[in-house]
């Protein structure tokens, strides 16, 4: 029955997630005064989008990439325990898995960017390169947060150290009974993931998905050749990804409940993520793409000082 | 046993053969098709002997319980014996001896084929080539302390006049000299440490058993000693920091199947002989627990500390170099890092009674040096494909290769994605296991401990994503993309006949990761046979073996779904296109459609972000003249990161020792009286201490 739950939940997030980026932009249109898109642009566009043909370029990683991005990010989003219920596909040490699938997603799409040998495209690589190297550590360490929680407050004996790797029991509901504790890292940890929610998800203040300009863009401008399916299937996997670190966070403080108010709830801290996103967009400016590595050092070192917490605690 | 021997026996036949044969050479006339034939001869007798071999390494039995077969031989050295002696460590090593052994020599051979006559001696070539593969299979063999110092000689040499193939190049030549050096200088810590355990022992067998019941009396100190010994002399094979500099020389240098065969297999045997040492030093896997105490905490520390900063630094200066492959040399100290990283986090499980670390570093560095060796062959092969075709290894020459070379380009993706650790390829099985084994950091008891092992993580993340950077950019800069200039622009495709070998190591990084529970069982029962667990810990690691297990069935079969669903998509794809227009022609590019290709992104302009923020590590040193005003003129940028630690390091302390050395010429002057009065004063010097 559990898996069923489960699943439910999967279909919520693969057919809501194009409805991220629209909340997200409408927040920004309401703060800018603007009319702005519908709610619904983004299913809009996938629909547009399929029904058009394509101008390829050489090279099979340029027609491929967007396959392999849609595809890693589905398999990715299924690790993940959805609105407190339990995946089915947990393992242990199905972070790692889950994060190096992204990985793939994210190698597949530098690669698709740098065959057309245009300047912008491997201007977009280059920096996703560094900027996604330099966000690898963060996530890890707050990965493990979680984990020394599960081993501090659950009940693993070393027989079975393993499951207090996967991420089904990472974000059971033992979070929410820490929060009640006090323990000072969760206050950390989110905050980590939020900027890791950002950066990974090229959104402001490490990248402008909306600027005008081909030069200061990270996210857009690997994609800028793709046309047709392929470009819906960028588009889509990226707010699957979104998707993914929005979930990611909402689980922190989905408490040990039954199935309709844990979905509700779920659903209703994604949107607020959404709503978040957008307020960070419209009240933040891009920060130079030099002082970038600064805010990702500084989550790296946020989420050390959270692990170290946990484990002096 | 005997298929080994077999192995054994077909490369000492071989060696006179072709040694007589490369005497012959070089005094006859050359001529071409003594010359085929010599190719011929001599890689087709590795390849025999390697192929004999492969299928008894195979084969054999992958057992934690099994113990070693032994095979003595007639010896006629007064001390030492002729001792061979196989269990799961040896035969796990000697599968990418044997195997890059063999798909090295096909390529080899069908690479020299088109070579010069008059200005290489094949048979020679090949000679030291089977010499190297037997010192190779006798060190992973040798039960015998002075057996495992000849061979280990045997295997140092051979490569000398290996890499010195085109020794007309006076760059290649100060390669060899560098390698010569490090070898040696390595092996003079090697011998001080099998004098001194043969010196403390009693003897010079390597049983681990019988050594370290005899080293249980013997103080701490003198074994930590010891072990400091033989991390420093392996290290140095391993190219652990800093002791590296002769890598990044040696590989661009050597032909590239030579450099495949010493980046996957040679190099593992340095960490080899740590594992060994180890052994050696604190007893077999399931001794009595009152040997436990045998190993400090602080050795595995010192490792996973050598480890980490090995593949940090690896990693950062692999970014910097736009030679293909230095990138992949660097990539290679980087990746044996990585493997030491798994030996410490094993050592550290060991002192502190944690199955879990310990089972997991040792059976993640294994796996990963299998891993390694698909890989890391398979793209030094590529690029020598790529240097033969376009002629040069430049990655700001390059571009646009794929189209013009498609196998090799394929290849070489499998190869970079696998390094990259990305599932659903090989690398990722050893990388998961290296992860595992930090993150249970957290149950260790200490937090200090804990801190230890849970902020390495943190770092061994960091590598991986540099991993992925630094693969993007180097299949990025030379196969996608448009050609850069005339040598990538004319680049031919090479023949099937001479890539086909490289179909091996690649269908290896994929079966890598499809049997990905079948390798980490092999990975995990050579862990618990090799390492020097204490009894208990042995059956603690059982548990924790059968527990991890069933992830690596998870990741296979997730990295099936992962294909299956691309599938999936790709038809969706097709479905929607059916009836639409799909246009094969220049893309958009923000209407830039008469740019020439140079306005691409460069290697040097794709790594720059990372090499300003890594510069201090790098050594980074950036050349031209940025841009300035509001009408810029002329501007460029290169980057280069030259090896600090060789320039500022080894360079002023050998020409320090240089002078030294000519500073004692002044009593060698060739004068013959003089020397002769050296003899008697010595001799006087000698009697009167003798009188004493």
């Amino acid at each position: 029955m559990k898996e069923y739950f489960w699943l439910i939940q999967f279909l919520f997030s693969i057919v809501l997630a194009p409805l991220l980026p629209g909340i997200i932009s409408r927040v920004k249109a309401i703060f800018a005064g603007r009319h702005g898109k519908p709610l619904l642009q983004g299913y809009f566009d996938l629909w547009r989008l399929m029904r058009k043909g394509e101008i390829l370029c050489q090279g099979w990683p340029f027609v491929l990439a967007p396959a392999i991005v849609a595809a890693s990010s589905i398999l990715a989003l299924a690790f993940l325990p959805l609105g407190g219920q339990t995946s089915p596909l947990g393992f242990a040490g199905d972070f790692i898995f889950a994060a190096y699938l992204l990985g793939m997603g994210r190698f597949a799409l530098m690669l698709g960017a740098l065959a057309t040998g245009s300047a912008f495209e491997g201007m977009g690589a280059s920096r996703e390169a560094a900027f996604s190297a330099l966000a690898e550590p963060a996530l890890f360490l707050a990965f493990l947060i979680f984990s020394s929680f599960c081993i501090d407050m659950g009940h693993f004996s070393t027989a079975d150290t393993g499951s207090a790797f996967s991420l089904n029991s990472m974000l059971k509901g033992q979070l929410v009974l820490a929060w009640h504790y006090g323990k000072a890292p969760l206050f950390i940890a989110p905050i980590v993931l939020f900027i890791l929610l950002l950066a990974e998800n090229c959104r402001i203040p490490v990248d402008d998905p909306t600027t005008h300009l081909e030069l200061t863009m990270i996210h857009e401008v690997m994609i800028l050749d793709q046309s047709g399916p392929n470009l819906a299937f960028m588009q889509y996997g990226a707010s699957l990804k979104l998707w993914f670190f929005a979930s990611l966070l909402a689980s922190l403080t989905i408490p040990p409940m039954d199935f309709l108010p844990a979905t509700l709830l779920w659903l209703g801290q994604i949107a607020v993520i959404g709503v978040l996103v957008g307020l960070v967009e419209s009240l933040m400016a891009r920060l130079r793409l030099v002082r970038v590595p600064h805010l990702l050092g500084m989550a790296s070192a946020l989420a050390a000082l959270a692990l170290i917490l946990t484990q002096v605690s | 046993m005997e298929i080994y021997i077999a192995s054994i026996s077909i490369m000492l036949a071989a060696i006179p053969v072709l040694g007589v044969w490369a005497i012959a050479d070089s005094l006859l006339a050359p001529k071409k098709s003594r010359y085929r034939m010599a190719n011929i001869c001599g890689a087709g007798l590795a390849a025999i002997a390697c192929l004999v071999g492969f299928a008894g390494a195979v084969c054999g039995p992958w057992d934690f319980s099994i113990k070693a077969e032994h095979a003595h031989f007639a010896w006629g050295l007064p001390f030492g014996s002729l001792t061979l002696a196989i269990d799961p460590l040896s035969r796990l090593f000697l599968l990418p001896i044997y195997g890059l052994g063999l798909v090295c020599a096909l390529s080899g051979a069908a690479a020299l084929k088109h070579e010069n006559a008059r200005e290489h001696n094949l048979a020679a070539h090949w000679f030291f080539y089977n010499l190297l593969l037997l010192g190779m299979a006798l060190v992973a063999c040798a039960a015998d302390g002075v057996l495992f110092l000849l061979a280990w000689e045997i295997m140092s040499l051979a490569p000398f006049f290996l890499i010195d193939f085109n020794d007309r190049d006076s760059k290649v030549r100060d390669a060899a000299w560098v390698y010569l050096t490090a070898a040696h200088l390595g092996a003079i810590f090697l011998m001080a440490f099998f004098i001194g355990l043969w010196q403390l022992t009693g003897q010079t067998g390597l049983d681990p058993a019988i050594t370290a019941n005899a080293l249980k009396d013997v103080s701490p100190r003198t074994c930590s000693l010891l072990f400091i010994l033989a991390l420093v002399g392996f290290g140095a094979k391993a190219g652990l920091f800093p002791m590296h500099v002769w890598l990044p020389d040696a590989h661009p240098a050597a032909p590239s199947h030579v450099s495949a065969l010493l980046s996957g297999a040679m190099i593992n045997m340095g960490l080899y002989g740590v594992i060994r040492s180890t052994g050696l030093l604190a007893g077999p896997a399931g001794t009595a627990p009152g040997i436990l105490g045998l190993i400090p905490g602080w050795w595995g520390w010192l490792v996973l500390v050598i480890g980490l900063c090995t593949a940090l630094i690896g990693i950062i200066k692999a970014l910097g170099q736009g030679n293909l492959k230095r990138l992949l040399a660097y990539s290679s100290v980087e990746n044996m890092g990585l493997m030491f990283i798994g030996l410490g986090c094993g050592l550290i499980g060991i002192s502190s009674g944690d199955a879990w670390i310990a089972l997991l570093g040792f059976a993640g560095a294994l796996l990963h040096m299998l891993n390694h060796a698909g890989f890391k062959g398979l793209l030094f092969l590529c690029a020598g494909e790529v240097l033969h075709s376009a002629g040069t290894l430049r990655l700001e020459l390059l571009g646009g290769l794929q189209a013009r070379m498609p196998l090799t380009g394929i290849l070489f993706a499998i190869g970079a994605a696998a390094i990259a650790c990305l599932p659903p390829l090989s690398g990722f099985t050893g990388e998961f296991a290296l992860f595992m084994a930090l993150a249970n950091g957290a149950s260790a008891t200490g937090v200090e401990k804990q801190l230890g092992l849970l902020l390495s993580l943190g770092l061994l993340a960091l590598v991986s994503g540099l991993a992925c950077a630094l693969y993007v950019k180097a299949y990025g800069m030379a196969f996608l993309g448009k050609p850069r200039s005339g040598f990538a622009q004319n680049a031919h495709c090479p023949p099937f006949n001479g890539v086909w070998p490289l179909l091996l190591p690649a269908a290896a990084c994929i079966a890598g990761g499809l049997l990905a529970p079948q390798f980490f069982h092999m990975a995990a029962a050579t862990a618990m046979q090799a390492a020097p667990l204490p009894g208990q810990l042995l059956g603690e690691c059982l548990t924790s073996a059968a527990a991890i297990e069933p992830a690596f069935i998870y990741i296979s079969i997730g990295g099936i779904g992962l294909t299956g669903l691309v599938v999936v998509v790709w038809l969706l794809r097709k479905a929607c296109l059916r009836w639409r227009i799909v246009l094969n022609r220049e893309t958009w590019g923000c209407g830039y459609q008469a740019s020439s290709a140079r306005i691409q992104y460069s290697e040097g302009s794709f790594s720059e972000p990372l090499a300003r923020i890594f510069g201090p590590v790098m050594g980074l040193t950036l050349r031209g003249e940025p841009v300035r005003g509001i009408f810029p003129g002329l501007a460029s940028l290169g980057l280069s990161a030259p090896d600090r630690i060789r320039n500022h390091v080894f360079t002023p302390l050998f020409e320090g020792i240089e002078k030294v050395c000519n500073a004692c010429k002044i009593i060698q002057h060739g004068k013959i009286h003089l020397y002769i009065v050296y003899i008697l004063v010595t001799v006087v010097g000698l009697l009167v201490w003798g009188l004493k």
